[in-house]
């Protein structure tokens, strides 16, 4: 037995759920476990409570409307995988098989990928490619916050500490839309060197990166160059000096902003396929 | 610490036993059911050692908590070979020598068995994809994606 001592509590609805996160001490949310089981284990996290969001309905489900597709916190990897809206979610399902490996997906959530923001990981930068929403709960009420506000550092989001994330809101994809996903790994399955997810629709060019910098991010002058100009790639890939690139264990800022440029222009090959 | 009473059916047994909240399910596997085959190689996902069966669902039981598992079915390695006859995934594994030290193998199998189950005729790359997530030092792999390449026709014939 590895994680420090915590009281566990399994509420059945949200409201339930959220009195729980309003609670005294150090409180947190579990839900598929895949980063917080391992960070208990090693007591890098150490909640006084853990609330169990596995048995809260409310949490689940996929709901589609109006163009726009509502993907509830608690729904798993590789349920989403299976589910017919991914039709209409390309740049999910590419980046999707890219997220660890079978067993983790048959557990990790989507709610728990956004509220832990790795700066690695690949759903978050896909939300920001797509201008996600992201739904919160508390006691206090409801609101929901564009992904372009919600990442905000390291492992740091605009969440709450009694806040759950709900749902994410996702546009589904048009018939004019073209999008791009690569990333490069040491072994397939493993958080990325560095990756970028973008999307071109109508109303824009939207292109996120993660594992380059403390949290996902847009490259927006890059955005720009490619928007009036599609074949201007070397341009756009000079432009990417406006992001903070930051090193971790796989390699420095000056690594990052390499791979940074190869992602790139791999995805946007995919895009003018 | 309050303990919490947990029912599963193990290997299609009903199992109850009392777990400490910050208990794993391979810890309660191991300590109060008392199957060890399940083995714990890292406790953070990363090698798979640990693969069991909840709901029918592959899943590291390092990084699920023994009380989730209150009401549901898992399936270990134990519950893998009919008596003494070997699932055909055992047999392979011993014909092709897709084992040296064992201790990755009971999460092999059943990771392996999670994937013929949905995929009964897999390709290579299928195989090396889907065992990502496990990881041996001993035996370079390459035995391992045999034995299951065999095994898989072996049971695509027998079904036939
Ligand atoms: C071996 C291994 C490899 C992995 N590789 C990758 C990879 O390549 N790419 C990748 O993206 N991820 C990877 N992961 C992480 C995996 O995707 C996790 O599942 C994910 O990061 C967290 O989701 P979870 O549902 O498991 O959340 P948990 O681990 O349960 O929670 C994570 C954090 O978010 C909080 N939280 C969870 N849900 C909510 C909510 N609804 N509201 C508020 N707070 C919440 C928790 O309190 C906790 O702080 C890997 C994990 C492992 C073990
Ligand atoms: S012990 Fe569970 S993955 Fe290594
Ligand atoms: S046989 Fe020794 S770790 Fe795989």
């Amino acid at each position: 037995m590895k994680p420090a001592d915590f009281r566990y509590a399994r509420p059945a609805t949200l409201d339930e759920a959220l009195t729980l996160m309003a609670g005294e001490g150090e409180i947190a949310a579990l839900a598929g476990g895949q980063s917080l089981m391992p960070m208990m284990n090693f007591r890098i996290a150490q909640p006084e409570v853990l609330v169990d969001l596995n048995a809260v309905a409310d949490l689940a489900g996929v709901t589609e409307m109006d163009g726009t597709v509502r993907i509830g916190a608690m729904t798993r990897y590789s349920d989403l995988a299976r589910h017919d809206v991914l039709a209409r979610l390309p740049l999910v399902a590419r980046a999707l098989p890219h997220v660890a490996h079978p067993s983790i997906r048959n557990r990790g959530t989507l709610g728990g990928s956004l509220a832990l923001a790795d700066p690695a990981a690949e759903l978050p930068a896909v939300a920001l490619a797509l201008g996600a929403k992201v739904h919160l709960a508390s006691t206090h009420g409801t609101r929901s916050v564009a992904a372009d506000d919600f990442f905000q550092g390291l492992y740091e989001t605009d969440r709450a500490e009694d806040e759950l994330v709900t749902a994410i809101d996702l546009p589904a994809a048009t018939a004019q839309e073209t999008y791009g996903f690569h990333e490069v790994a040491r072994r397939h399955g493993d958080y990325a060197m560095a990756g970028v997810a973008l999307t071109r629709r109508d109303d824009g060019l939207r292109i996120a990166f993660f594992s380059v910098s403390d949290r996902p991010v847009r490259a927006k002058a890059a955005e720009t160059v490619l928007r009036d100009d599609p074949t201007k790639l070397d341009l756009a890939i000079e432009a990417l000096d406006e992001i903070d690139f930051t090193g971790d264990l796989n390699g420095g800022p000056d690594m990052k902003r390499h791979l940074a440029g190869v992602v790139l222009r791999r995805a946007w090959a995919e895009v003018l396929a | 610490m309050s303990k919490v009473h947990v029912t599963t059916t193990v290997n299609g047994d009903a199992v109850e036993f009392l777990a400490d909240p910050r208990e794993t399910l391979l810890d309660c596997l191991r300590d109060h059911v008392g199957l060890t085959g399940t083995k714990e190689g890292c406790g953070t996902g990363d090698c798979g050692a640990c693969s069991v069966e909840m709901e029918g669902v592959l899943v590291c039981s390092c990084l699920v908590l023994g009380v989730e598992a209150n009401g549901k079915r898992v399936d270990t390695i134990e519950g893998m070979s009919d008596g003494h006859d070997l699932h055909p995934l055992q047999r392979k594994f011993i014909e092709h020598a897709a084992l040296q030290c064992g201790f990755c193998t009971p999460g092999f199998l059943v990771a392996a068995k999670a994937l013929l189950a949905r995929s009964p005729d897999p390709t290579e790359e299928e195989v090396r994809y889907w065992l990502a997530g496990n990881l041996c030092r001993c035996t370079g792999y390459d035995k391992i994606v045999r034995a299951v390449m065999d095994a898989a026709a072996e049971m695509r014939q027998e079904a036939a």
